[in-house]
């Protein structure tokens, strides 16, 4: 088990989790997204590699509507 | 059509645009009526923003499934940024999603005017120019700043009409007349316009393009008024290369004086 921040709210997770497994929980697999990892961009090659410790800051970010 | 006007392509950034009006996609009720709305207006480029999904609403329907980013251009902005870095972050953020290289960069100074900060605004700019973005870049209506976010690295320059929002239409139009005239790159009025009338001034004076957002979206009608729109930029690009007449303070009769009865 692990807490972490997702989009500014706690989120706990199982341990072992990387950030596509957190991706696939919301359904978000196949979505223009960007991922943020404690303040760093991380690339989509590494969403399987990068795992989720406690405390981690996760930022996921898409296009809305906006002038 | 005239041979001139064949060969008038909106270019920006090495991109050909096929119309010269960009559409802002907030502030509409629903992605539905956004849409319409781009649809009505023919526009072939549209700003987004960059903002946290809702991790509570797994279900919730995305703009990309309403407005195909393969058709319509995605220009990314960095709406409600205060600060370089904000504005970094975001559009790094935005090029990750999908390979945006081309975004609009806006870095604002007064909640209360939404007035661009063009010092941070300058710094910006020379950054993302330097890490290869093209940055299309929200300012004031000063023809000198204008000319130093050209010296580094701006891909089109798009001074305010009048504050975000307000449609107080183009308050300055000697300004926007000097800027449109020192720049090698496109130049957009961006902000302020109110009505299809001002979208008209604009593009008579020698713009290159508009963006509109609030004046459409909140109109009475949006799609409608994104028509209004959409005939209103042809309508004064084309007067604008045609040329208008001089102007007398006198009278100049129309019809021939010679074989008057």
């Amino acid at each position: 088990m692990a807490k972490i921040q997702l989009n500014g709210k706690k989120v706990v997770i199982k341990s072992k989790y990387s950030i596509l497994d957190l991706l696939k929980k919301y359904n978000l697999t196949n979505k223009k997204i960007a991922v943020e990892h404690n303040g760093v961009i991380v690339p989509k090659v590494f969403f399987k590699k990068k795992y989720l410790k406690n405390n981690d800051r996760l930022e996921i970010v898409h296009f809305i509507g906006g002038g | 059509m005239e041979d001139n006007l064949k060969k008038d392509i909106f270019k920006v950034a090495g991109k050909s645009l096929k119309s010269r009006l960009i559409i802002g996609t907030g502030k509409y009720k629903s992605f539905l009526e956004t849409a319409k709305a781009v649809k009505a207006s023919g526009a072939s480029m549209v700003t987004v923003a960059v903002r946290r999904i809702n991790i509570l609403d797994k279900k919730k329907p995305l703009l990309s499934d309403y407005i195909d980013p393969k058709k319509i251009i995605f220009l990314p902005n960095t709406a409600g940024c205060y600060t370089s870095d904000e504005a970094l972050r975001t559009l790094r953020l935005a090029r990750e999603m999908g390979g945006w290289k081309l975004v609009k960069l806006e870095v604002l100074g007064d909640k209360k005017t939404l007035y661009p900060n063009m010092i941070e605004t300058i710094k910006s700019t020379k950054i993302l120019s330097k890490e290869g973005f093209k940055v299309m870049v929200y300012c004031t209506d000063d023809p000198l700043l204008a000319k130093k976010l050209e010296d580094n690295g701006a891909s089109a320059i798009m001074p305010l009409a009048s504050p975000i929002g307000s449609g107080l239409g183009l308050q300055n139009k000697v300004n926007i007349s000097l800027i449109i005239k020192q720049s090698k790159v496109p130049v957009i009025v961006d902000a302020g316009i109110g009505t299809a009338s001002d979208a008209t001034i604009a593009m008579e004076l020698g713009c290159d393009g508009v963006l509109i957002n609030s004046a459409i979206a909140k109109a009475k009608k949006p799609i409608l008024m994104a028509e209004a729109f959409r005939d209103a930029v042809i309508s004064g690009r084309n007067s604008y290369l045609a040329g208008r007449m001089g102007k007398s303070h006198f009278a100049i009769a129309s019809s021939p004086i010679k074989g008057l009865i």
